[in-house]
């Protein structure tokens, strides 16, 4: 049993070589997967773009852009995280995020910013109604049966018939079902309002130490995959725990927390890959601690199985 | 120098044009085709990939379609994963201002510009209606007549988007109210590259006003002529010059080796294309009405089509005839006199095959339509999945060099320049 490692990515470029570069150096190391920042508003590009087009390049790494759920169509979200699986041939990620700040509302123009509290259950619906898109096709959906003429078995596409508070979604998806069936779904978590009530697959936790590490393991349903994030090199102060020193030291670090707490994974924020594939990688793998996996699907490597449809389980019973 | 062709390649789409029947047809959906039709198109220099929208699934008599291919990714992420492995080629795709905001588009056009080196263009539309309404927040209740309103005011929002180099930006106008920091610098080709296809006299009026090219579906030599002087005429009041607009119809062909063998061909893709299925499944677009139980390879319906324009058979595509009664006496009329079944009544009047002949000819023909004014390009629709597009690469784009009307390498390095717009 070795540990996941994961990057954190905030880069603000708009040279696609930057973002080449900095996934093949994610590749090449083995590593997990990377995350891209993102939100409204930032100078920065769309994260889910920055993926796509990082995707054709690379062949292991998974790819888990921010996507926001506040304002945006979780029609869209579905469509385009369910797109970026095909392009990555099994290898997306969603990192859910709700947006509290009223200057995102004001470049979207379309409402008012809601509590807190109300986004949070927006954000529930949204993962509901991506899910259940992604599952509104079923793996052998498209037949192309030239006796009858028909290139799909429509008792094989499903509505979705979503209706909620703030959006209702007929369905099905444009998009056949993804290579994963379901991508990785995950979200930062600093506290049980997200860990308890999200239907996430991993939560990137924010504990203060080992001790601390292994408190939140405990809290979290063990369904799940727990990352425990860390700051690499800076001095402004984050919500995670910032570690400055030598890669050593770093890996002495992950070492501890890891056995100490029974975290699934560690995902680094830093702003170059290389601070992490350079010496950390390969001291990680001296000590036997960190492998890279030889699945190429990011829901299989992170051990979280095979997706099961919904609608084909509703069928069979 | 002869006027020089603009070539387009269209991803083959949710419609009959596409033979999925054929055993060398490839997936609809896997990266793979993508990828294929865009190297194929890039190694016959063409200017862009063309890829449509998907906001539902058709339905005809409440059910989803299922006899034409079903399915398709998002745009701007497929648009955006091709970018990495094309150089040159420009990268189209429809996005639809009625369910989409100006800033996340606006930053996801000028994302797959920088991104892309300078090659991302939007073909512009909008719908109507609570069809695609219904998986959307914003419900499908724009009305009709505010179509082109809106999508000139989003066309608007996004120019102002892009002119702000990243910085500070207030719009208000009757459809948006945005304000606060783009975040995206200004983008290689400044703004993309702006489609529009639209038909009516709004459509035309708009892409006079706004649009760098107008994907049309004119493509009879007269009427193209008619809607390109229509189209070029209405530049001069926007104080544009006719060479800043470009009219590109979207088009199929078929080769042969001779002109005789490309004409069996052409039969029998459209026999591949309008199944017994398929041809009730066109009439009753028409008809309006469920005629399940009439026999393709017998008469015409006796019966009329029936007039309610507000509970369309179909669902999800755009009305095709103004006038059912006209045209089911006309459709009737050619039946009797060619004893036509409804399946072959149905190959001819849908027909989509618009040259067809040995290469030379159809270089002939292509260059013909763009020399004397019809229009200023193609948008080529293959039939087939993902190599529909490489005997018209490898057999037609070389007699199109030596007539000295296509380039032979890429001159510019944005789509607009390739395009030759300023």
């Amino acid at each position: 049993m070795t540990l996941h490692l994961a990057v954190a990515l905030t880069g603000d470029s708009f040279d696609a070589g930057h973002w080449i570069r900095q996934a093949g150096l994610a590749d090449d190391a083995g590593l997990d997967f990377m995350t891209f920042e993102d939100r409204f508003g930032r100078y920065g590009p769309d994260a889910v773009q920055v993926a796509a087009r990082v995707a054709p390049l690379t062949r292991h790494v998974g790819l888990v852009p921010v996507a926001t759920t506040t304002h945006t169509e979780p029609f869209h979200l579905s469509t385009a995280l369910a797109t970026l699986d095909w392009v990555s041939r099994g290898r997306a990620g969603w990192q859910v995020r709700v947006s509290t700040d009223p200057a995102e509302a004001a470049l979207l123009g379309r409402r008012e910013p809601l509590p807190a509290e109300e986004l949070l259950a927006e954000a529930g619906d949204a993962i509901e109604v991506v899910r259940r898109l992604w599952d509104s096709w079923e793996d052998d959906a498209i037949i192309r049966d030239t006796a009858t003429g028909r290139y799909i078995d429509r008792d094989r596409v499903h509505y979705i018939d979503f209706e909620g508070p703030h959006f209702s979604v007929k369905g099905p998806s444009i998009v056949p079902r993804p290579p994963q069936g379901q991508p990785v779904v995950a979200a930062l978590a600093h506290g049980p309002q997200v860990w308890d009530r999200l239907d996430a697959d991993v939560f990137f936790v924010t504990p203060s130490d080992a001790g601390d590490a292994a408190r939140h393991v405990r809290r979290i349903v063990p369904e799940k995959k727990v990352f425990a994030d860390l700051t690499v090199g800076g001095h402004v102060p984050t919500d995670a725990a910032t570690f400055n020193g030598t890669p050593v030291q770093l890996a002495d670090l992950i070492q501890n927390w890891w056995t100490v707490s029974g975290v699934d994974g560690f995902r680094l924020r830093v702003t170059d890959v290389a601070d992490v594939t350079g010496a950390l990688v390969p001291e990680l793998r001296r000590r036997g601690l960190f492998q890279p996996s030889a699945t190429p699907v990011l829901r299989e490597r992170l051990g979280l199985g095979p997706a099961v449809n919904r609608y084909q389980e509703a069928g069979r019973a | 120098m002869p006027k020089q062709i603009i070539l387009a390649a269209h991803f083959p789409g949710v419609n009959n044009t596409t033979v999925w029947s054929d055993p060398r047809a490839g997936s609809q959906i896997d990266f793979s085709s993508f990828e294929y039709l865009a190297k194929t198109a890039e190694r016959g220099l063409f200017d862009f990939f063309f890829l449509a929208e998907g906001l539902r699934l058709r339905e005809q008599r409440g059910l989803i379609h299922d006899l034409d291919v079903v399915g398709r990714p998002d745009t701007i992420t497929v648009l955006t994963a091709l970018a990495a492995v094309t150089e040159h080629l420009g990268l189209a795709g429809t996005l639809n201002a009625t369910y989409h905001e100006p800033y996340e588009l606006a930053r996801q056009l000028a994302t797959l510009d920088h991104l892309s080196g300078g090659r991302a263009a939007w073909n512009v539309v909008t719908s109507p209606g609570a069809f695609f309404g219904a998986n959307f927040r914003r419900g499908g209740f724009l009305d009709h007549a505010d179509r082109y309103v809106r999508a000139a005011e989003f066309i608007a929002t996004a120019r102002t988007l892009w002119d702000s180099d990243g910085g500070d930006v207030a719009v208000g106008n009757s459809q948006f109210d945005i304000r606060g920091r783009f975040g995206v610098p200004r983008s290689p080709q400044g703004h993309p590259v702006i489609l529009q296809a639209g038909d009516s006299d709004g459509g035309r009026e708009l892409a006079a006003e706004h649009s760098d090219a107008i994907f049309s579906r004119h493509h009879r030599i007269d009427d193209a002529r008619r809607f390109y002087r229509d189209v070029k005429d209405r530049l001069a009041k926007y104080g544009r010059t006719e060479d800043s607009l470009k009219i590109i119809p979207g088009v199929s062909y078929v080769l042969g080796d001779s002109d005789a063998d490309a004409q069996e061909k052409a039969h029998h893709i459209r026999r591949l294309q309008v199944s017994p299925q398929t041809a009730i499944l066109l009439l009753e677009q028409l008809w309006n009405t469920d005629l399940s139980g009439y026999d393709a390879e017998g008469p015409l319906p006796d019966i009329d089509p029936v007039l309610d324009e507000d509970d369309t058979i179909i669902k999800g595509r755009a009305g095709m005839y103004p006038d059912r009664l006209a045209t089911a006496r006309d459709w009737r009329a050619r039946a009797e006199a060619k004893n036509l079944s409804i399946r072959d009544l149905i190959i001819e009047v849908t027909g989509r095959q618009n040259f067809i002949g040995t290469p030379a000819r159809v270089a002939e023909l292509l260059n013909e339509y763009v020399q004397t004014g019809a229009c200023d390009g193609f948008i080529l629709v293959p039939h087939l999945t993902p190599a529909g597009l490489d005997d018209f690469v490898d057999r037609v784009v070389p007699l199109l060099q030596e007539r000295g009307v296509f380039r032979t390498g890429y001159s510019g390095t944005t789509l607009r320049e390739n395009l030759g717009l300023a």
